[in-house]
């Protein structure tokens, strides 16, 4: 990765290398898009941009919604997420890898960390999980899904009950684990990255669908289904399929 | 828009649980239409809590969110109603969860609505009497209570209520949040409570919560909390 064309003055070298490379791509698009300077020690984990623009998945996913979900709801993650590691060891890694080993955090950050880390990973891989215009054609999910769930409408159909029968706020998951599919749910914030014993799901993510009231609200109001609906219009196969590809 | 009925007789009936008489007795084992919960009046239009609360959220808030509470609590009930009489006991614990969050959803939003008021009937008044005395005991006055509530609301990951609550046995106030629509029960009975649901607040609100804790307070029915204080 070039890091010559920086003028951020962050203090590199301290930063773990892994940690480092999935950062990079993030604060090209800071550098380029925000122009600040940003001191090194109070800015760990940053608002990923979106691949798209606000009103990209219209008139599935509102603009207006987008908008307020990326720019203060994830953001408000982002920066109650640093205020909570701020100083912390723990600050240098992806924040995938920091809700792994929430047990590991000083028991006065566990909650902070897992609401707030959760939020923040959740939501950059939810971004990256819409797109406008995909189509399931990659064989090894496509046929996955048929296999593991008899066709892809059952598929759907587990999944929107699953989604639409969360009680309060969560997330709704088809993930991979040892070999196979399966969908979960979580709450809140929680992640199936983070396991079974934290959020009573584990498994690598390949579609994840929010439904918190603030992700549906302005356009749905309280008819959750109806934005479950909407979802499998905006849902990002591509990304799917590269995720299955990747992962065990 | 809301209608107005006998209104308090509506809202205690949607709580209070029938007292069977033999005949009724009997009759459980046929029918599981006994006790059903219906969507209580509200005892004022949708648009008397504005600016605090607007009519848009009144209305979506009670008829759709609440009235779904109610139809899910009379469906779930007749299921348990079912598998009780077939002495089905994991069915009867399946369908628990969904008597707790809309059996839950429904008690909560009855004591809700009951507890809120327009300006022009007191909404926003603080309490006297006995329950005035027991707040400054323990919270020192009125507006440090009000602080700690908006913490407690602030506080709440994900969907839940703040309750002000008393211990049934000590008489004590205290503050606590619950998850969803966990109900006050137990040690505790609610005196007052505010709904921190995304629902609540968002059309008018968005993100921006802590404005709505504030302003809440201006339609808080604290005539209400004072019957519910012993």
């Amino acid at each position: 990765m070039q890091l010559s064309n920086f003028t951020l003055p962050l203090a590199l070298d301290w930063i773990l290398s892994a940690a480092q490379s999935r950062l990079n791509p993030v604060q090209q698009n800071l550098v380029s898009s925000a122009n600040v300077s940003v001191p090194a020690a109070s800015m760990t984990y940053t608002l990923p941009p979106l691949p798209y623009s606000y009103d990209a998945l219209e008139p599935h996913f509102d603009a207006e919604t987008m908008e307020i979900h990326h720019s203060k709801h994830h953001q408000t993650y982002v920066t109650n997420l640093n205020a909570a590691l701020a100083g912390s060891e723990f600050s240098t890694l992806a924040v995938d890898e920091v809700i792994t080993k929430l047990d590991q955090l000083p028991a006065s950050k566990q909650t902070a960390v897992r609401n707030h880390g959760g939020g923040h990973a959740n939501h950059s891989f939810f971004w990256k999980n819409l797109k406008p215009n995909t189509t399931l054609s990659s064989e090894g999910l496509k046929a996955a899904i048929e296999r593991d769930f008899s066709s892809f409408e059952a598929f759907q159909q587990q999944f929107e009950k699953a989604a639409a029968t969360v009680f309060g706020s969560g997330w709704a998951w088809l993930v991979k684990r040892e070999g196979s599919l399966a969908i979960v749910t979580t709450k809140n914030q929680d992640s199936p990255l983070m396991g079974e014993a934290v959020a009573g799901a584990s498994g690598f993510p390949i579609i994840g669908l929010d439904v918190w009231e603030h992700a549906y609200y302005l356009k749905f109001r309280n008819k959750r289904p109806d934005y479950i609906k909407a979802y499998w219009n905006v849902v990002n196969w591509d990304e799917a399929s590269t995720r299955f590809a990747q992962s065990d | 828009m809301s209608t107005t009925l006998v209104k308090n007789s509506a809202l205690r009936s949607a709580l209070r649980p029938t007292a069977p008489t033999a005949a009724k007795r009997a009759a459980l084992t046929l029918t599981a239409t006994r006790g059903k919960a219906t969507l209580p009046d509200l005892p004022y239009d949708y648009g008397a809590l504005e600016p605090a609360i607007s009519g848009k959220i009144m209305e979506l808030h009670h008829s759709k969110h609440h009235n779904t509470y109610v139809t899910s609590y009379n469906a779930a009930s007749e299921k348990m109603a079912e598998a009780v009489q077939k002495g089905d006991i994991t069915a009867q614990i399946a369908t628990q969860p969904l008597i707790n969050f809309h059996g839950g959803g429904h008690t909560n939003h009855t004591l809700f609505w009951e507890n809120l008021a327009p300006k022009s009937s007191g909404g926003g008044e603080p309490p006297s009497g006995p329950l005035g005395q027991s707040i400054d005991k323990h919270f020192g006055s009125l507006d440090a209570m009000k602080e700690n509530f908006n913490a407690a609301l602030a506080g709440i990951q994900g969907s839940g209520w703040a309750w002000l609550v008393q211990d049934n046995q000590t008489g004590a106030l205290q503050i606590k949040t619950y998850a969803n629509q966990d109900p006050v029960v137990g040690q505790f009975h609610p005196v007052l409570g505010i709904d921190a649901w995304e629902h609540a607040y968002y059309l008018q609100y968005e993100n921006r919560k802590a404005e709505y804790f504030k302003n809440i307070w201006d339609v808080i029915n604290w005539k209400a909390a004072d019957k519910r204080f012993k």
